[in-house]
């Protein structure tokens, strides 16, 4: 069954048309991550979902029940919002407590309620506190207790985690997913970040300007983007986007890149690029999946020949920045396979792994 | 000279200078309190007598007795009402004008430019207009006018206050069950407490002070004791004793409430300086 259903859904800021015509169906149980860039409109999604704003267009149903024209609070919601939203004059418990006690739980009902919510985010011991006696992290959690602590159908969240550090990200990332898994329930997450969408979700639903550019599972959408756009966005580093052709010789067919670099497309994923001969296209490359020639002899590697002009050690991995047909590629190697500019290389693309694109459209044509 | 002596030096420094200071505005009070209690002689007695021999509650006794005093009382209701009347619809109109953008962007400036308005401009047309409607000298039409007259007051400030309040505590209000009413009761007025106190004794003050509006609009059943002080002003003499005590009786409530809200008035002015 599905717990949200949106269809042909529009919202305009005056003239400003912010979402484009959104059809989702978000089943039960789901953690769906809304992601794309900043101002592509997923706030404006998730706020029309919450009755903060007015639909303009299009169908909002929860629970198979159409929404549009109820108020926030009869949408069986529960939201987080970005800014914490905690009430400054109230405790800690008094805050968890307020949607308990707007919708008149009996009494007896509150304190237990708000202990076990308390609890299972660990700030049992901060329910007398008030907002600022407590860190950004803390904040967070009350946040997210205010918001557990209701047995809504649908949890929205709003960027929540934005305002804290990277670690303390990495750790609350953790938390609600851990959250999601011990309450089961439906979960719409909002984030520009591509990490934390990869991360958490069950299905991602990237966003561009107002439209889906493409919906699937974390890494459906990154081993099959349908479009640059997806295939850019996640990633870090991104894809390498590298100016190409397709050339035939016979049933063989390669890439030739703009320096004149020719890489053999392995047998089984050449079926159809012969009739895109002739039109500008774009290889995409993973840096991950540019590596050092000569370590594995798997077929579908086609060796290409390299100077690094930039190295960036991260540690655990290090990226080479080097020319490939005209532009500038980013290989992710060994820590130790790389050690200064200047160095020439030997490196070998899997071209099992990359991705075709139509250049004039921006469609990935094979991947 | 050590540091610490010379930093204990200026904060002396400091404290006398504010306690000169603060002397000096205090003592018109201080005279106006002790005229109330002085004898006929010591009033007019030269040099001036600066303590008087003993306390006189005779002047008391008679602004009680002949019910000079009720005025007070007068003050109390219409400046009372009135504010919680302004206060309560000025914050429903802020909030909306804030909120809502009721009126586009200039309505607000159009409110608070009804407020510069003086006084004298309008009491006339008012006056007439209330002996046709048979206001004048009525409780309700005095509070009336002093609503009306502070409502755009109201407005205005509570806006800012309103303005300052993060959308999203009002809009995690409404999801999590409240209705508009609601976020008004439980967000709205606890998140600008301060402002809503100062506002409230700055508009008590205005309705308070008001001599004007009091003096064309009120004979003798709604007078406020600011008219019934200058019934003391004669021809020949003036009473200063009635004078001194009768203006002793309407400080006194201010005193009261300013002592009772110092906290919020502060924080409340200070908050609506920043912000606007
Ligand atoms: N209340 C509003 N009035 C007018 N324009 C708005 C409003 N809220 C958002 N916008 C505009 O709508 C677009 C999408 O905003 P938003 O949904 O907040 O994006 P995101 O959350 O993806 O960053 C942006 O261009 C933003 O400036
Ligand atoms: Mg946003």
């Amino acid at each position: 069954m599905s717990d949200l259903k949106i269809s042909g859904l529009h919202k305009y800021y005056g003239a400003l048309h912010v979402v484009k015509g959104i059809d989702l169906d978000i089943p039960a149980g789901e953690f769906t991550v809304l992601v794309g860039q900043s101002g592509c409109g997923k706030s404006t999604l998730l706020r029309t979902i919450a009755g903060l704003e007015v639909a303009d267009k299009g169908a909002i149903e929860i629970g198979g029940q159409r929404v549009n024209d109820l108020a926030p609070r009869d949408r069986d919601i529960a939201m987080v919002f970005q800014n914490y939203a905690l009430y400054p004059y109230m405790t800690v418990f008094d805050n968890i407590a307020f949607g308990l006690r707007a919708r008149k739980t009996p009494k007896s009902e509150i304190g237990p309620k708000v202990a076990a919510a308390a609890k299972m985010l660990g700030i049992d011991h901060l329910l007398e506190r008030f907002p600022r006696q407590l860190s950004g992290g803390q904040l967070q959690r009350v946040a997210i207790g205010r918001a557990v602590v209701r047995n809504a159908r649908l949890y929205l969240f709003d960027e929540p985690l934005s305002n804290l550090d990277a670690q303390l990200r990495d750790e609350m990332r953790g938390e609600i997913k851990r959250l999601h898994q011990e309450l089961g329930k439906t979960m719409i997450y909002v984030t520009h970040d591509q990490i934390e969408a990869m991360t958490m979700a069950d299905r991602i639903v990237l966003l561009r300007e107002g439209v889906i550019e493409q919906q699937g599972a974390p890494l459906d959408l990154y081993e099959r983007p349908a479009t640059r756009y997806v295939a850019g966005f996640l990633g870090s580093p991104s894809m390498n986007f590298i100016p190409a052709g397709v050339v035939a010789n016979g049933a063989a067919i390669s890439v030739r890149l703009g320096d004149g670099t020719s890489l053999p497309v392995p047998a089984e994923r050449a079926v159809g690029l012969g009739t895109w001969q002739g039109k500008p296209l774009m290889l995409g490359v993973r840096p991950e999946h540019i590596g050092p020639a000569g370590r594995d002899q798997r077929p579908g590697l086609a060796p290409v020949q390299a100077v690094v002009d930039l190295v960036q050690p991260t540690g655990s991995r290090s990226y080479a920045t080097f020319q490939l047909g005209g532009v500038a590629a980013v290989a992710e190697l060994q820590a130790h396979d790389v050690s200064r500019p200047g160095e020439r290389l030997e490196l070998s693309i899997d071209m099992n792994r990359t991705v075709l694109i139509d250049a004039a459209t921006e469609k990935v044509i094979s991947s | 000279m050590n540091v610490r002596t010379r930093s204990a030096l200026k904060l002396g420094l400091r404290y006398a200078i504010a306690i000169a200071i603060t002397l000096f505005f205090l003592f018109p009070i201080y005279w106006l309190f002790m005229i109330s209690f002085k004898t006929a002689d010591e009033i007019y007695a030269y040099p001036p007598v600066w303590w008087p021999s003993t306390l006189q509650f005779g002047s008391y006794a008679v602004l009680f007795r002949d019910g000079d005093a009720d005025t007070v009382w007068n003050s109390l209701v219409v400046s009372g009402v009135s504010t919680v009347l302004a206060m309560f619809f000025g914050t429903i109109c802020a909030y909306s004008l804030a909120r809502f953008r009721t009126g586009g962007d200039h309505l607000a400036n159009w409110i608070i430019s009804q407020r510069m308005v003086p006084p004298i401009a309008i009491v006339f047309p008012v006056f007439l207009l209330y002996v046709w409607l048979k206001l004048v000298d009525t409780y309700a039409g005095m509070i009336l006018l002093y609503t009306a007259f502070n409502l755009p007051y109201v407005i205005w400030m509570m806006r800012g206050y309103v303005l300052d309040i993060p959308v999203a505590l009002e809009e995690s209000a409404l999801v999590d069950g409240c209705s508009r009413w609601a976020v008004i009761w439980k967000v709205v007025f606890p998140m600008c407490r301060a402002g809503l106190f100062a506002t409230a004794i700055f508009t008590f003050v205005f309705a308070w002070n008001d001599f004007i509006f009091a003096l064309v609009l009120t004979r003798t059943e709604v007078t406020t004791y600011t008219v019934q002080v200058t019934h003391y002003f004669g021809g020949q003499s003036n009473f200063w004793s009635k004078i001194s005590a009768m203006s002793v009786l309407g400080t006194l409530p201010i005193f009261v409430i300013v002592g009772f809200m110092q906290r919020y008035l502060v924080r409340g002015i200070s908050l609506g300086a920043v912000k606007g």
